[in-house]
């Protein structure tokens, strides 16, 4: 078992153009430190000294992880991140 | 009940119980029907609000042309209140969002500028950024930033929700500018300092987060925050279900942004029936179904739904 982050078209540069990683770690931070070691340069676009990058987002199980810790969030196996631009999105 | 003007029947809305879909009587479910508003949907209140601002600041004067990015709501909010108030409208919107919304735009005379499909309302932000930086005498409203925007929650949303349910302890809404929650949550804090902010905002298919890098990335100016508790992110699967269910189980024709909203409150609900807790979640039903019906959402199997809304603005 491992942890599914689902990564976005704009990402997928540094995935070899992959939809969905896999990745181990205690916390978001370990796994994403984890998946930087096989996919070079992408913790990097993700996070940055302060944290989170600001128009990145980044849900657990569907739920926006700076409410759950941020990159101290608990994560475990079975557990899906997924990772998508800020945008303006739809309704308004 | 009889009002002067349509301007007058903005707000007040009913809050009505949802006893089928709440799972006791200790947690229960409520459903502000923001769909009773003059043109069906929550965004009157803000443009109304809105526009009282700008008049009274001197920015709208008669005649003026008013220029707003929208994905639908807020553009024919907006188009009845500029046509009472005597302003024309040019909404920029999103190419890929209902025919109603675009019909009834130009029933109303409002002229539609449409940006492209890719970048969904991101790309009509930008591109009425731009349309008002070449006509500066176009007033924007700009409904992202608009203080007046979470103002309309702050004094209607929120204390009529107060006032229909002191017992409140969840309130659940669609993300989209974040004036609804920012405006309606400060002051349910304000009132109820413990209760639970949640936005609940639409996961969309590629298309619509295909930026060409991070940093065009956009969050609105309106948005803190400090204000939410949660935000859960929910997938057009799960919202076209949702819609369904409200439907078939409370006999509630919504829109899809409601969907979205119930699924993260009945979420809330399973929590808080799991720890024994006593839970009254407050619903904010944007809109009705009735302008979404040509997107097939509420025809056919889930599936074939699901695949007709790929690549739609649906909330």
């Amino acid at each position: 078992m491992a942890i599914e982050v689902r990564i976005p078209t704009i990402l997928r540069s540094y995935t070899d153009g992959e939809k969905s990683v896999e990745g181990t770690g205690a916390t978001l931070g370990e796994l994403f430190a984890d998946l930087d070691g096989r996919y070079d340069g992408l913790s990097d676009r993700l996070i940055d000294e302060s944290g989170l990058r600001r128009f990145v987002n980044v849900y657990l199980n569907d739920e926006d992880v700076r409410f759950l810790g941020g990159l101290s969030a608990p994560v475990s196996d079975g557990d899906t991140v997924t990772v998508l631009p800020a945008v303006a999105g739809g309704e308004r | 009940m009889r009002y002067d003007s349509l301007l007058d029947l903005v707000g007040g809305t009913p809050l009505v119980g949802l006893p089928r879909l709440s799972p006791s009587p200790a947690v229960r479910l409520w459903a502000k029907l923001e769909d009773r508003n003059p043109t069906g949907s929550v965004k009157d209140r803000i443009a109304a609000y809105m526009i009282a601002a700008a008049e009274k600041d001197g920015r709208l004067s008669p005649g003026a042309i008013i220029l707003e990015p929208t994905s639908g709501n807020t553009g024919i909010s907006l188009a009845m209140v500029a046509k009472l108030r005597g302003y024309q409208l040019i909404c920029v919107m999103p190419e890929n969002t209902s025919t109603e919304r675009r019909e009834l735009l130009e029933a109303y005379g409002a002229t539609i500028v449409f940006s492209a499909a890719a970048g969904g309302s991101n790309e009509a932000v930008r591109v009425a950024k731009e349309l008002a930086a070449d006509h500066p005498d176009w007033v924007m409203l700009y409904q992202y930033g608009n203080e007046a925007n979470a103002r309309a929650h702050y004094e209607t949303t929120g204390p009529e929700l107060l006032a229909d349910l002191p017992e409140i302890t969840h309130f659940v809404a669609g993300l989209g500018t974040t004036g609804t929650l920012m405006g309606t949550g400060r002051y349910l804090r304000e009132q109820r300092p413990d209760v639970q902010i949640v936005a609940a905002e639409p996961r969309y298919g590629e298309l619509v987060y295909g930026l060409r890098n991070l940093s065009e990335g956009f969050i609105p100016e309106l948005y803190d925050e400090t204000v939410l508790t949660s935000r859960f992110s929910v997938s057009s699967a799960d919202a076209l279900r949702r819609t369904r269910e409200l439907l078939q189980t409370e006999g509630l024709v919504a829109g899809i942004s409601s969907g979205c909203v119930l699924h993260a409150g009945l979420a809330l609900a399973a929590k808080a029936e799991e720890a024994g807790k006593r839970a009254d979640i407050a619903l904010l039903i944007a809109d009705g179904g009735w302008k979404y019906l040509s997107t097939g959402a509420y025809s056919g199997t889930l599936a074939e739904a699901e695949a007709r809304l790929e690549g739609q603005l649906w909330a």
